[in-house]
């Protein structure tokens, strides 16, 4: 199928998520799309498979301007979408999992079904037991009885959205031979990913976004470091940073290993000391946010431990509000979810949060108490506002608002993710201020420039492979994009086994 | 359409109309009058001081049912097992009067301590409920429905096993009290009993204040409405919805006590009565605010009270008060959501 994208526009709310893609992409093509966390590669995608409506632009199928209404449409005109985390239903057998979503009708023929589905993975040379239960198989399986399914239902552009996570070596290879294999019978392909290496082995082309728009195409042969700066963009020049002088060591963390669903992090090592701040990178779901839960007690490691101050009080196994109150203080990136609680003002959130004694609240004292917190975070909102209509830079600030003053620890995902620059100048200018008073900061950011910018130290995750700490002064956004990108990681290792 | 109170006051009217409109449909296909059901259920709650007084009656236990309730919604429970919590208290309470009856101690010391126990059996009840959902990953709302269904087998087992009355047993519950062990009833009624209006109206008040007023209160509320940031913010989450349960248990069994030592003066087969049920509605039709639960639910209390008149006089089933209740639960609450729905759509458009 020849798909053509024409100035494809989505806005959420005053995010410009898609900002006028316009892309080609001829029958048997395998196109790659990268792209950072939030360059948009979800949203284009969700927009071809239905999910979406697009604002603006037109989408083009062999030359036919097209409307996609769903996702059921979307399979109607032959767009097959397969999932991060496939859409199947792991209490099924197989093959009702297969037919489910097929044009099978009240009374499905299971026997054709199973003629079929036997005949299509014979072809692909799959082994899938169609009476088994979904729930048996692993992610690599489950992701080819949805390549099965789709091809059933007559899909003739396939959009892989990062495939190769979490599935084996082997399953790799046989998905990509599998795609290849269909590439070459005329089947348009579409391999969203963050793992340069795999883009490189397997695409024909490269279309990169960033923040939206579409930055650059690339055809064969690729150029790493090219695809790097149009990820991530060009190195800007920082300022030097002033030098940072290690005191007294505030958390340690020894060969932690934890287990995630899809993925492990094993033999992570990393000593913090005061007024240190600590950047771990990585694409999104490569066990830095695991990790930096984990620092908060509030996911149990499977191995190693953690121990606090130079004394090192062993806090392995305890939980989230016993780091509390020794001091570590945790922000989650998911701010109304994880974090405020909508429905309950401003005030009632810094009573909470200051542990006031006493029985009945004391209205007055809560009072001044928010409003001198709003003035010196210069939060906009007023005491009895409700959280959830601050927006996001000034939840952000109630966020650091709420923290108590004298902190050991502050661990923070994406502290601008989605600020302004005023709020992210402000944001950082306060968690600096915290530094000087000697609190440590470990912060998760996909925004290299961010990262390189505040952190002292850097630790880079990749599809459960950690690095150690790195010098922050060291390191350059290309090296850094080549390791979340998954290059390079033999010289780590090297480093690593040579020290 | 904007956010205001006059929306909000035009969509209650709205759905109260709706209710009655729908109700009296029914009432037209069952082939009676409307207007004279109406009028039947209106004389039969407020026609003379007796029956007024029935409906303080009624009022009491599904006050104290919904005052429980509005601290498990708070936190964010659905306490479905709020009427096994009361058979459970009118159990334990019955248990202490039959322990001491005998005793010759001081009735009113008795009757203290055998709502105490009521008190203590509704909120180990409830506890068990949330134990469950805590320890064992137990829904509330199955673990709840379940525990009613076994706290009516004890109910019955007693009444018919080792309570049951000399001789033969009977669904007419155990041997009533002695008088000298009922709450005392006020002077020129038959029924009414002055001390437990004082436990509703205290107990509602006490709810209105723990939840407005306290930390305590605030803490459920955020539990409530976002455990995952209410944990973060460093509440303790389960604790907190242990006492929640508690709590209610607490109001439950005394809902439970007072229908022992107040109502039936002895054990019953169906001694909660459905108040917990019908708490349930008045919580939901309040909105889960302590503010409105006392006037609704003698609203409520009314009606149940009033439609018995309607078998006597107009040879009507006295469950259409159920259906009049029942409709306008749904419908206030689909008006609820049916305005939230246009607010969001106006606010998109703007």
């Amino acid at each position: 199928m020849h798909v053509e994208l024409r100035g494809i526009t989505k806005n959420f709310g005053s995010l410009r998520a898609n900002d006028g893609i316009t892309l080609s992409i001829p029958s048997g093509t395998i196109q790659g799309i990268l792209g950072e966390n939030g360059a948009g590669k979800s949203t284009l995608m969700k927009i071809l498979s239905g999910f979406y409506r697009p604002d603006g632009g037109s989408i083009l199928l062999d030359g036919q301007v097209t409307r996609i209404a769903s996702p059921a449409d979307a399979i109607k005109q032959g767009i097959g979408m397969l999932h991060q985390d496939p859409l199947d239903f792991p209490p099924l057998r197989v093959i009702d999992d297969f037919i489910l979503g097929g044009k099978a009708g009240f009374f499905p023929r299971r026997r054709d079904a199973v003629r079929d589905f036997q005949e299509l993975a014979r072809r692909f040379d799959f082994s899938i037991d169609c009476d088994s239960y979904v729930d048996t198989l692993t992610v690599g399986e489950r992701q080819q009885l949805e390549i099965l399914r789709l091809l059933w239902l007559g899909a003739r552009l396939l959009i892989l959205d990062e495939p190769t996570t979490g599935i084996s070596l082997p399953q790799k290879e046989k998905l990509f031979e599998t795609l290849k294999k269909l590439a070459s019978e005329g089947m348009t392909i579409l391999f969203v990913s963050h793992k340069l290496e795999d883009v490189e082995i397997l695409c024909d082309t490269v279309a990169v976004l960033r923040k939206g728009a579409l930055v650059g195409t690339m055809g064969l042969p690729f150029q790493t470091k090219a695809i790097v700066e149009l990820m991530f963009g060009k190195e800007v020049p920082l300022a030097p940073k002033t030098q940072w002088e290690p005191g007294k060591k505030v958390l340690n963390a020894k060969n932690v290993a934890i287990d995630g669903i899809r993925i492990q992090i094993r033999g992570v090592d990393l000593q913090v000391r005061e007024g240190e701040v600590i950047g771990l990178a990585g694409m999104e779901g490569s066990g830095q946010a695991m990790f930096l839960g984990a620092c908060a007690g509030l996911t149990q490691p499977v191995g190693g431990s953690f121990c606090l101050d130079d004394d090192e009080r062993d806090m392995t196994g305890r939980n989230h509000h016993d780091f509390k109150r020794e001091g570590v203080a945790y922000l989650p990136a998911a701010r109304l979810e994880q974090a405020l609680v909508p429905g309950l003002t401003l005030t009632e959130h810094f009573i909470l949060s200051e542990g006031m004694g006493g029985i009945f609240i004391d209205h007055k004292r809560a009072l001044e108490l928010a409003q001198r917190r709003i003035e010196l975070y210069n939060i906009k909102g007023r005491p009895e506002s409700p959280v959830e209509s601050l927006s996001g830079g000034n939840q952000q600030r109630a966020l650091l608002a709420l923290l108590r003053d004298s902190l050991k620890l502050i661990l923070v995902e994406h502290p601008t993710r989605g600020l302004d620059i005023e709020s992210t100048v402000y944001i950082w200018s306060k968690l600096k201020e915290r530094c000087a008073q000697g609190t440590a900061i470990v912060f998760i950011s996909s925004d290299l420039d961010e990262i390189l910018q505040y952190s002292d130290r850097v630790i880079v995750f990749f599809a459960g492979r950690v690095t150690p700490p790195l010098d922050a002064a060291r390191l350059t956004v290309e090296r850094l994009g080549r390791l979340i990108g998954g290059k390079d990681w033999e010289s780590i290792e090297a480093e690593v086994a040579h020290a | 359409m904007r956010d205001s109170r006059l929306s909000n006051l035009l969509f209650q009217t709205g759905s109260v109309v709706l209710a009655l409109v729908l109700t009296t449909l029914v009432l037209l296909v069952a082939g009676a009058q409307p207007l004279e059901a109406y009028k039947n259920i209106i004389l039969g709650s407020v026609g003379s001081w007796d029956v007024a007084a029935n409906v303080l009656v009624s009022w009491v236990p599904l006050l104290l049912a919904t005052s429980g309730l509005l601290v498990t919604f708070t936190v964010g429970l659905w306490n479905i097992g709020i009427e096994g919590q009361i058979t459970l208290g009118a159990i334990f309470t019955t248990w202490a009067l039959r322990v001491l009856q005998q005793s010759g101690w001081n009735p009113g010391v008795i009757i203290l301590i055998a709502v105490l126990a009521g008190m203590v059996g509704g909120s180990l009840w409830a506890l068990l409920t949330g134990a469950l959902k805590t320890f064992g990953g137990v829904n509330e709302i199955f673990g709840g429905l379940g525990l009613n269904f076994v706290a009516v087998a004890l109910n019955l087992w007693l009444i018919f096993g080792p309570w049951k009355r000399p001789g033969v047993a009977s669904m007419s519950g155990t041997l009533p009290f002695d008088r000298s062990l009922w709450m005392p009833i006020a002077e020129g009624s038959s029924r009414l009993t002055p001390l437990t209006i004082v436990f509703a109206v205290v107990g509602v008040l006490v709810v209105y204040g723990m939840i407005e007023g306290t930390y305590f209160g605030l803490k459920l509320k955020a539990v409530g409405k976002n455990p995952k940031s209410a944990y973060i913010l460093g509440i303790p989450t389960w604790q907190h919805m242990m006492a929640s349960f508690a709590l209610c248990g607490l109001f439950a069994g005394l809902a439970g006590a007072v229908q022992v030592t107040a109502v039936y003066h002895r054990l019953i087969p169906s001694i909660s009565s459905g108040y917990g049920y019908l708490g349930l509605m008045v919580a939901m039709l309040v909105g889960y605010r302590a503010s409105l639960a006392a006037p609704v639910a003698l609203f409520f209390a009314a009606l149940n009270v009033g439609s018995i008149q309607l078998p006597i006089v107009l040879k009507l089933d006295s469950s259409l008060s159920g259906v009049l209740q029942g409709t306008l639960v749904l419908f206030v609450i689909l008006g609820q959501g049916v305005r939230a729905r246009l607010i969001k759509k106006s606010k998109e458009e703007a």
